[in-house]
């Protein structure tokens, strides 16, 4: 088994992309900011704004996919 | 004497169809390295006054913005040239020749019927490439020929429109203010692939061949940035149209299967990006612009490289039926993971330093809700090719299947333009001193770094978090083609039955009135009809004698 899908590995990468997370969120105190609206003044504000987006995008999608979505033979049956 | 390096590479493309062996293999490499050479031959200013009927035509017209979409596309031309060194196909690769040289034409066109030429000519070029996919990309090559055709004739309508107004024939910029330019903005836009005509992208170009996909994501969705940024700059209604198609890209290409339809859909999205830009329309806006669909034609050529080396390899398209390439693909699966921090602008990549222009312009310009979608599909773009698109292709659960790394040739294509995404993304300057504009923009600054980081590691946590949500499935996504691929059709087929019944209920009815005017004329003049037969002479004789009495009787009465 490849030593990138052990599970213990993968646990270790999780561990590793949080802290980096974390680091993102800290380093945004130890540079020079400057918005140029109020909103992109918040704090950690693109982190936040970054995950609601795709969580609305994926859900949107899958609305819309509910509506739209068809069978992959759809054009070979028409 | 100047060599046009359009009609260089179309000529030459014509020359390969013929050509076989290595002669064949020296010619695909030559013809555009030389033909990008040529691009910086042209200088500023109008070269090549040709008379046509009533007009004088520009030929070439050489400057700063022409020179940039030249030199990327005889770039695309050089590499993707490299790339498909392996096709057997004698069509495609002449026909990509053909399809970049005229879009070398279309870039240097002065104007508006030059333009047009070089116009219709990539859409014959691009149809072969299509076509040359084999039998399945057939109908998808025509339905693709159709939209372009019919987007050829609305820009012909405009040109002409704005001729008959007195407009130049020269191609400037101009406004939204007419009919006839409405038009030719719309045919320009159909190139684009913006609503209500996306569709063609995502149905025509995965249909290609695993070399031929690669050229078509380049020319002609770019030509129309081009021609967008020199013809329409500041048009507002682009900025809609532009955020349309980024968040159309984004949805499209979440809900897809297929791993070269997701990187279709994505070219809308990023096209979208450019589209807004020129709307913006601050010199920062289009350079932007210009700048990123320079990096793009790069970085999503790398995607579809590297989805070519898979397909080539494994015969295999759609994402569930992938995964866990990576093992025995490291070098595809590194150069397609390049590819997709650079579409995701990841600093260090050729996005971070193009695309962010655009955004940037956004926010001096004060458009607060613009900047914020482009964030907002700044994220997606992440979320929808930076790592779906390797994760289902190159990782995710292990197919089982362990091809091997594409050839040499396919491979050093690849890693040459991996280099040139982070070549680009660590030093942008040789880029931004091309860029139709004089630059004045900083990338890496801690802020931009910072702020970048946490919007693209942020969507990289909601896509594995929701990753049960994005499992994918063996379906597609009706689209507005829909309208002409089934409805269309289907009201045509009815309009067909009903106007087939239609005669021959009007045939059983006029057979029925003619046949009882028929019956009629035969009782009356038939062979035993009263005013036809065949009387005897004694009869007639009678008859005679009886109208001479009358005669006779109507002589003397008066009298």
């Amino acid at each position: 088994m490849h030593w990138l899908v052990r599970p213990e590995n993968i646990r270790k990468l999780w561990i590793g992309f949080i802290a980096i997370l974390v680091l993102t969120v800290i380093a945004e105190f130890f540079v020079e900011a400057h918005p140029h609206f109020g909103i992109d003044a918040l704090p950690a504000f693109n982190a936040w704004y970054g995950f609601i987006g795709c969580v609305i995008l994926v859900f949107g999608s899958k609305l819309l996919g509910m509506w739209l979505k068809r069978p992959d033979d759809y054009y070979d049956e028409q | 004497m100047m060599l046009h390096p359009g009609l260089l590479l179309i000529a030459g493309g014509i020359l390969l169809a013929f050509v076989r062996g290595s002669a064949r293999s020296a010619l695909a490499v030559v013809l555009p390295a030389l033909a990008l050479f040529m691009v910086w031959q042209v200088g500023d200013g109008i070269f090549g006054r040709v008379g046509f009927l009533d007009y004088e035509l520009e030929f070439v017209r050489g400057d700063r913005l022409a020179r940039v979409f030249a030199t990327i596309f005889t770039l695309m031309a050089l590499v993707g040239g490299v790339f498909a060194l392996k096709q057997e196909s004698r069509i495609e690769v002449p026909a990509a020749f053909v399809y970049a040289g005229s879009a070398v034409g279309a870039v240097f066109a002065g104007d508006l019927i030059t333009l047009f030429l070089f116009w219709e000519l990539m859409a014959v070029g691009s149809t072969l490439v299509i076509w040359a996919g084999g039998a399945s990309a057939r109908a998808a090559s025509m339905r693709y020929l159709m939209v372009h055709l019919f987007g050829g004739v609305v820009l012909m309508a405009g040109i002409t429109g704005h001729v008959a107004d007195g407009g130049s024939l020269s191609f400037e910029a101009m406004q939204a203010d007419s009919i006839a330019h409405w038009l030719i903005l719309i045919g320009f836009l159909i190139n684009a692939g913006a609503p209500p005509f996306s569709a063609w992208l995502p149905d025509a170009y995965p249909e290609a061949s695993w070399s031929g996909t690669v050229f078509l994501s380049a020319f002609t969705t770019k030509t129309a940035v081009y021609v967008l940024l020199r013809g329409f700059p500041g048009t507002e209604i682009l900025i809609p149209i532009g955020l349309y198609m980024v968040f159309y890209g984004i949805v499209y290409a979440i809900l897809e299967n297929d791993m070269r339809r997701i990187l279709a859909y994505s070219i809308i999205n990023q096209v979208g990006f450019m589209v807004t830009g020129i709307g913006i329309g601050t010199e920062m806006a289009l350079n932007g612009a210009a700048a990123h669909a320079f990096a793009h034609i790069i970085y999503k050529a790398l995607l579809l490289m590297s989805a070519g080396a898979v397909l080539y390899r494994t015969g295999k398209r759609k994402c569930t039926d992938l995964g866990g390439l990576f093992q025995s693909m490291p070098l595809t699966t590194i150069c397609g993971t390049i590819g997709a921090l650079a579409i995701s602008a990841f600093p260090l990549t050729s996005g971070f330093t193009t695309k962010s222009m655009i955004s940037q312009s956004a926010a001096n310009e004060h458009m607060m809700i613009v900047w914020l979608l482009l964030a907002a599909a700044s994220a997606g773009v992440f979320l929808h090719a930076g790592i779906k698109f390797p994760w289902f292709v190159f990782f995710q659960k292990d197919s089982g299947m362990r091809p091997k790394d594409p050839p040499a040739s396919m491979g050093w294509a690849m890693v040459v333009f991996s280099a040139f995404c982070i070549g680009l993304g660590c030093y942008p300057d040789p880029l931004y001193a091309i860029l139709p504009y004089a630059v004045d923009y900083q990338p890496y600054t801690g802020a931009h770094v910072v702020s970048q980081l946490q919007l693209l590691l942020f969507s990289g946590l909601a896509f594995f978090l929701l990753l049960n949500y994005l499992q994918r499935t063996l379906t597609i996504t009706l689209d507005l083609d829909w309208f002409y691929r089934v409805l269309g059709p289907g009201i045509a087929l009815g309009l067909a039955e009903g106007v087939a019944s239609g005669l021959a209920a009007f045939g059983r009815g006029a057979v029925g009135a003619f046949g009882s005017i028929r019956t009629a004329i035969f009782r009356h003049y038939g062979p035993s009809g009263v005013l036809a037969r065949t009387w005897l002479s004694g009869q007639m004789v009678l008859w005679v004698a009886i109208l001479l009495l009358m005669y006779l009787v109507l002589f003397y009465v008066p009298d």
